[in-house]
């Protein structure tokens, strides 16, 4: 086998621009990869055959003005792709095949990138293992029966082992940072408003949004400036002025000042994270960054601010699942026994779960009690990061409090399962860009992540501040190809 | 506000979601304990603040009120588990 799958996304760029490899020779050595693969259960859906067809379509006619010239991505399954097949997996969306394209992806086609398939995730990307999906779990390359993490887990599967050279997740409440965190690779979750929403399908669109997630920081910048537009399709797009964050990264990172919320040290947090998060901070130290300890002090109120928020959307998001216009339909005695029992049937426990938490905090009498509560301390925890923004420039933090765990292990206690995302969810619910790198292993050899937190917009700043860590950090997967016999 | 099986019955009934008594009862469970979890918010005071409506602090923008997409009818019912020509099938609803 070739080393093509090996290589960085911006070296297989290079490579096209420079004729020594071909779009037709990139996307057979990815298809040939993955199709070895299938005991991870990365993919959902492959369309190997059109990127073929769109491949060798290519090398006739090579653009290589492209910033993604030939170059084949797969993506989650939360984005809408015309012609193929999008399930967001879930039972529900089994058979749904949209007839448009989601901004996102088109942004990618633009330029020059061919798909490659469509990657599972947690059911409606309500989860943080990949155990939610209809199509079921997807192994973690690091090691068997280990949880990629989610809900983002067939994107950094596949990612991690190199069966795509760079994706797209989304990051509702960590989606993309904690998975990328489990597999060793890097993940931005983009400040709200940078990427449209406008043809993914939605969980909680207060805290939605799409990101890259890649190799090494490079890619990662490179896949951002891409994606990244103001889109009239969906209102909360914002309209500011995108860097060109891959040509405008740089490892000078010389008196910026860095936060240490004490708040992230959590009680029962392993040794070993608070040992990486000490290396961390030692890092960008060395790289002439200043440290300052700061106070976040609503952090502890974000989960439970986030279990009320975004089941709240999610409720009011998916009841347009009818059995109607779109995907399953059960049979029912009539329309109303039709619905129940197209719902029941269709959608996953968990979702049926968050569809009632939500349906319950704003039902009459309940509204003040939790909905509107949970905004005002939404504002409280927002108010934080505003007041630490003062003396900061960005801030550093641990992704997970653990390591990847094993498939099963919490998958039959939500509260459990919802602590994953303790250092994520704040960032959504402020609407900041947040990036976790690879910053080590722990005893076990899983690797493990360190997050850095941008103020809105600035996510050039905590792209170069992951530059220079990872130059310091230099971190190796260590994939042995366990699931290739 | 306790969660009893009365409780979960009507919320499932609100969201349209058919329980058993079985799938009921493991509702309860669960949701009691995220409720649990969620109770930790009873801890601040917050009368005086003003919730947060918008994340991104921008106002909705008007637009023209154009017409983008034509002759997307075919396209609208392409992914409908039931039609009949041009509309939606659903079950009888008027006796």
């Amino acid at each position: 086998m070739s080393d093509i799958t090996k290589q960085t996304l911006t070296d297989l760029v290079k490579n096209i621009k420079e004729k020594k490899l071909s779009s037709e020779e990139i996307t057979k050595d990815f298809i040939l990869r993955s199709e070895k693969s299938n005991k991870l259960n990365s993919y959902i859906t492959n369309d190997f055959n059109n990127a073929l067809l769109k491949a060798k379509k290519f090398d006739q006619k090579p653009n290589f003005n492209l910033k993604l010239p030939g170059i084949p991505i797969a993506v989650k399954d939360l984005f809408c792709t015309k012609d193929v097949k999008t399930t967001a997996g879930s039972k529900i969306l089994n058979n749904f095949v949209p007839t448009y394209e989601s901004t996102v992806t088109q942004n990618i086609w633009n330029e020059g990138g061919i798909l490659l398939g469509k990657l599972n995730c947690d059911e409606f990307a309500m989860g943080s293992s990949n155990e939610t999906s209809f199509f079921g779990n997807v192994q973690n390359p690091i090691d068997k029966n280990l949880v990629p993490g989610g809900s983002s887990g067939g994107s950094a599967s596949a990612v991690c082992a190199q069966l795509t050279p760079i994706t797209i997740g989304t990051d509702t409440g960590g989606s993309i940072r904690q998975p990328a965190s489990f597999t060793g690779i890097v993940g931005l979750k983009p400040t709200y408003g940078s990427c449209s929403r406008y043809g993914i399908v939605a969980f909680a669109s207060s805290l939605d949004q799409a990101g890259p997630m890649a190799q090494n920081v490079k890619d990662c910048a490179l896949l951002q400036e891409i994606i990244t537009s103001h889109d009239v399709k969906d209102s909360t797009s914002i309209d500011f002025k995108r860097a060109l964050y891959s040509k405008e990264l740089n490892k000078n990172i010389k008196g910026k000042k860095i936060g240490i919320p004490k708040e992230y040290r959590v009680d029962g947090m392993p040794k070993e994270i608070e040992e990486l998060w000490e290396k961390g901070i030692e890092y960008v130290k060395d790289c002439g960054a200043e440290v300052i300890n700061i106070s976040l002090p609503h952090t502890s109120y974000a989960l439970p601010t986030y279990y009320i928020v975004a089941p709240a959307e999610a409720s009011s998001n998916l009841a347009r699942y009818d059995g109607v216009k779109y995907g399953f339909r059960a049979k029912g005695e009539n329309l109303i026994d039709m619905y129940e029992k197209t719902r029941s049937e269709g959608f996953g426990a968990e979702v049926q779960r968050r569809i009632m938490i939500g349906t319950y905090v704003l039902s009459s009498g309940y509204y003040d009690a939790y909905y509107l509560k949970a905004q005002k301390v939404r504002k409280l925890i927002k108010n934080d990061f505003d007041e630490a923004y003062k003396k900061v420039d960005a801030i550093l933090t641990p992704s997970t409090p653990s390591s990847a765990f094993k498939i099963g292990e919490k998958k039959d206690d939500p509260v459990s399962m919802y602590l994953n995302d303790i250092f994520t969810v704040p960032v959504n619910l402020a609407g900041l860009p947040g990036i976790s790198i690879p910053a080590g292993h722990d005893s076990k050899g899983y690797p493990l992540g360190l997050q850095i937190i941008g103020k809105a917009f600035d996510e050039q700043n905590i792209l170069n501040i992951a530059y220079a860590m990872e130059d310091k950090i230099n971190f190796k997967n260590n994939i042995n190809d366990w699931w290739i016999k | 506000m306790t969660i009893d099986l009365k409780t979960i019955k009507h919320i499932a009934k609100l969201s349209r979601i058919s329980v058993t008594e079985e799938k009921a009862k493991k509702l309860e469970g669960d949701l009691k304990s995220i409720f649990d979890f969620i109770a930790k918010l009873n801890e601040l005071k917050t009368d005086k603040i003003a919730p947060l409506t918008s994340i991104a602090e921008t106002t909705l923008k008007l637009r023209q009120d154009e017409i983008k997409s034509k002759n997307i009818r075919e396209q609208i019912v392409k992914n409908s588990p039931e039609k009949n020509e041009d509309y939606f099938v659903v079950p009888k609803v008027i006796e």
